[in-house]
């Protein structure tokens, strides 16, 4: 029983893949997770998905086999080497991964990566569970080799975390021996060249398009003929539970696409319909072959979609269901301990505007910390502060700061801060380093000194980087520590020159962090007065406990008195945030 | 030979272990001839925010989603989160809600009251609602962690499964040193429901130990 990550990773085991590259980024972390527990191979963290990329295409360079992982908007950051890996193509097979999010479980925008297949000329497999996922990473290998090109393997959130049953193999031995042989017509993509291989590129996509025409991974299932749906990926399996008597024409290969397939599909039954999440990619090639299909005008463009919206897509009748309650919603939260609610606790009370990042930091725009004013994608947060600084001018002085965790600095954070420098910015840039990447499940980056096989490595040194990017003013703090915190934030937003402020804290999560013997705090019941400063630290283990009138009289309060503060214990985490907000001195450690 | 099928539906608080419950689940299934699929979704999901499995069995099983209204049980490991995905309750089918009260942030910080009439609410959805105390039976146990274990051992009287393939499957999914404090877990959970009647027919053919596909 196997994910689809889980599934993929085997896959690229029993391929005999020898190196791996990933940035982790949901839903595609546990590609990497589960890989380089398998004996033999070489899998690593890069800092981000387009060094992961051109670390893969490096190896199958030197001839073994290598696979690149990342989610949907990684690609975006890969974009520019896999663009020209089409044109040189591969020596060993070359597989990218691209993990995508329908329904935007835990991403920031929904986009569709079939489309990268079309604009890069690249073939894309697409499973439609963790057997087939497994499957299609061994063909992908295959194909990668066979046709001289980088292969995609695109998944969705419900392909890479939903398990499935799946039969193991055997790892096969690599394809070539490793070695690298000049090739500079093959590899050096100066103009001359890649005019060359475009060429190639072109006569490639025929091939693969005769071979889309007759591989069994797209496949008629004939059944009842007055209904024939298109369909691929995971929308495949809604399909066959909706519509079990239905004509199916099942797309393994998201691109290049079977025409005579379709055709011959669409001659056989006598409505097409073509189910798809996302973007009507496959309903826009069939209606280009002049094929009268319905597809987007029923079947939602947002979103994941389910059995249910399949078959109320189809049939146009509305299934009822009982409506849900009403109860009071459960958003992801900063976890008890987090050194990073001590930080926007401290931005909030400076009314400042901050640009923030991607990572657990993005919960602190959620109420009631309220303290981050914009979210783009990794690394955008201090170009959006110095953009947001020199359209300001004199009135934005001392207004701005961004804020950006250790991994995202590393990703894509680097170029921004040499920029402010280099272009005489003054913005405050707030480095949160709790030594992990946090927010995909703690995994090590180039300043955690450790590697993806947990060995032991030189740190990144991130004050010393940022001194040698020309940033004068480095400072590092204890976020827990409010009033420092807060201190130097004062003192060095007004600074107008660029500083940095490293917030150090391990985050609460981290095995070391939990062994620690750590107090817990509680409320003291007698000197709470109701006035809820510690509740807009939004702790999830401060809760409120309301009163009526009687009940305030009853606890000996005041009839006034709308409720007290409590501190549960089961997940106080002992951070000593709340007890200095408490001006009752009502917070205290709790004796044993 | 018919293999009985079924949907389970599993609803909890980001951090409650509702993941290794659902992952101990699936395995008991497979070790016991079921073909299985389970969705769920995790990264930023999970920092104490809502967190539901969707775990199906039987013979062959397509979609990895179980469709409102369709699941035959719902494990809810808190009480909102209970209320929250009702919906996805078949008509008759049964409920096994962890009676804990974890404040989501709109609770914790006043602004709205915890439902006082959870269990009432609850009660209009199905006849069939088992309300346990998993945290006071964890809590006896020395180990906050096995709220999860306990609320797998009292769903269990609602599944086609034999009890030794609860314990199996924890025995090859857990690490050694936890294993007797989660079997211990499962019984006492098991205990909180007992004589309670079953969701599915008894699965006659149990320990098949390989799927064909």
């Amino acid at each position: 029983m196997l994910s689809g990550n889980e599934a993929i990773a085997r896959g690229a085991f029993e391929a005999g893949v020898k190196v791996a590259s990933a940035y982790p980024g949901t839903p595609s972390t546990e590609i990497l997770e589960n890989f380089v527990r398998y004996e033999g191979v070489y899998a690593e963290w890069a800092p981000n998905e387009k060094v992961a990329v051109e670390v893969a295409i490096g190896a199958s360079m030197g001839g073994v086999r290598a696979l690149a992982a990342m989610k949907h908007v990684g690609v975006n950051v890969a974009a520019d080497p896999i663009f020209t890996v089409s044109y040189t193509g591969v020596r060993g097979g070359l597989v990218i991964v691209t993990a995508d999010d329908p329904e935007l479980h835990s991403s920031q925008n929904e986009q569709d990566n079939r489309h990268y297949a079309v604009a890069a000329k690249i073939p894309m497999l697409e499973p439609s569970d963790s057997f087939e996922a497994k499957e299609f990473t061994l063909l992908a290998f295959e194909l990668s080799e066979r046709f001289d090109t980088p292969v995609f393997l695109r998944t969705t959130t419900r392909i890479s975390h939903a398990k499935g049953v799946v039969r193991l193999g055997e790892p096969s031995g690599p394809a070539f021996a490793p070695g690298f042989t000049s090739d500079p017509a093959k590899w050096v993509m100066l103009p001359l060249n890649a005019k060359r291989r475009h060429v190639v590129v072109e006569e490639r996509t025929k091939a693969l398009r005769e071979f889309a025409e007759t591989w069994d991974g797209n496949r008629i299932e004939w059944g009842d003929r007055s209904l024939g749906i298109i369909t691929s990926g995971v929308s495949y399996e809604y399909v066959k539970e909706a519509f079990p008597d239905a004509s199916v024409l099942k797309i393994g290969l998201a691109w290049p696409l079977p025409e005579r397939l379709f055709r011959e599909f669409a001659a056989g039954v006598s409505r097409v319909v073509v189910v798809e999440e996302l973007d009507p990619h496959l309903e826009t090639h069939v209606k280009a072959l002049g094929i009268p299909a319905q597809g987007k005008e029923l079947i939602p463009i947002v979103g994941e979609l389910d059995p249910r919206i399949v078959r109320q897509a189809i049939t146009g009748e509305a299934i009822p269901v009982r409506a849900s309650e009403a109860v009071p919603p459960r958003p992801p939260n900063l976890c008890p301990g987090c050194p990073h609610r001590g930080l926007f606790f401290a931005l909030k009370k400076l009314k400042v505007t901050v640009t923030g990042d991607i990572g657990c930091s993005t919960l602190a725009a959620l109420p009631p910390l309220g303290a981050m004013d914009t979210c783009i994608c990794m690394g955008a947060s201090i170009g959006n502060a110095h953009g947001l600084e020199k359209a300001l001018g004199e009135d934005g002085a001392g207004k701005v700061v961004s804020v950006i965790g250790d991994s995202t600095f590393l990703h894509s954070g680097v170029t921004g801060l040499m920029n402010v420098v280099y272009n005489r910015g003054a913005s405050t840039v707030i480095l949160l380093d709790n030594d992990i990447t946090a927010m995909t499940g703690a995994q090590q980056n180039p300043a955690t000194g450790k590697t993806l096989h947990g060995e032991p490595t030189r740190r990144t040194d991130l004050p010393a980087l940022c001194r040698a990017l020309g940033v004068d003013h480095v400072y590092t703090v204890n976020p827990h520590d409010m009033k420092q915190t807060e201190g130097v934030l004062r003192r060095e937003v007004a600074r107008p020159e660029p500083s940095v402020i490293i917030t150090k804290a391990p985050c609460a999560l981290l095995p070391e962090h939990r062994r620690k013997e750590r107090p817990v705090y509680e409320v003291i019941a007698d000197l709470c007065t109701g006035c809820k400063a510690c509740s807009r630290l939004g702790c999830p283990a401060i809760e409120w406990v309301p009163f009526t009138p009687g009940e305030a009289v009853a606890a000996g309060k005041k009839s006034t008195q709308k409720g007290m503060a409590r501190i549960s214990p089961l997940l106080c985490d002992g951070c000593n945030q709340c007890p200095p907000l408490c001006k009752f001195q009502a917070i205290l450690e709790k004796k044993p | 030979m018919s293999v009985p099928k079924g949907d389970v539906f599993l609803a909890g608080v980001g951090g409650q272990g509702t993941l290794l419950a659902s992952e101990v689940l699936c395995d008991a299934f497979l070790l016991s001839g079921f073909d299985v699929k389970k969705s769920e979704v995790h990264g930023m999901a999970q920092r104490g925010g809502s967190v539901t499995t969707h775990l199906r069995f039987g013979p062959k099983v397509f979609s990895p989603l179980i469709e409102p209204g369709k699941a035959d049980l719902l494990i809810a490991f808190e009480k909102i989160e209970a209320l929250r995905f009702a919906h996805y309750l078949r008509p008759g089918g049964a409920m096994v809600v962890n009676a804990q009260e974890i404040f989501p942030p709109s609770v914790a910080t006043g602004q709205e009251r915890y439902p006082q009439d959870a269990a009432e609410r609850l009660r209009a959805v199905t006849d069939r609602l088992h309300m346990v105390d998993a945290l006071a039976a964890a809590l006896s146990m020395h180990e906050v962690r096995a709220v999860n274990i306990v609320l797998v051992g009292a769903a269990s009287h609602f599944l086609p499964l034999p009890e030794a393939a609860y314990e199996e499957a924890m025995k090859a999914r857990l690490p050694d040193k936890i294993v007797e404090v989660n079997v211990q877990a499962f019984h006492a959970g098991r205990e909180l429901l007992r004589g309670q009647g079953h969701t599915l027919p008894r699965h006659k053919t149990a320990y098949l130990n390989s799927v064909d596909r």
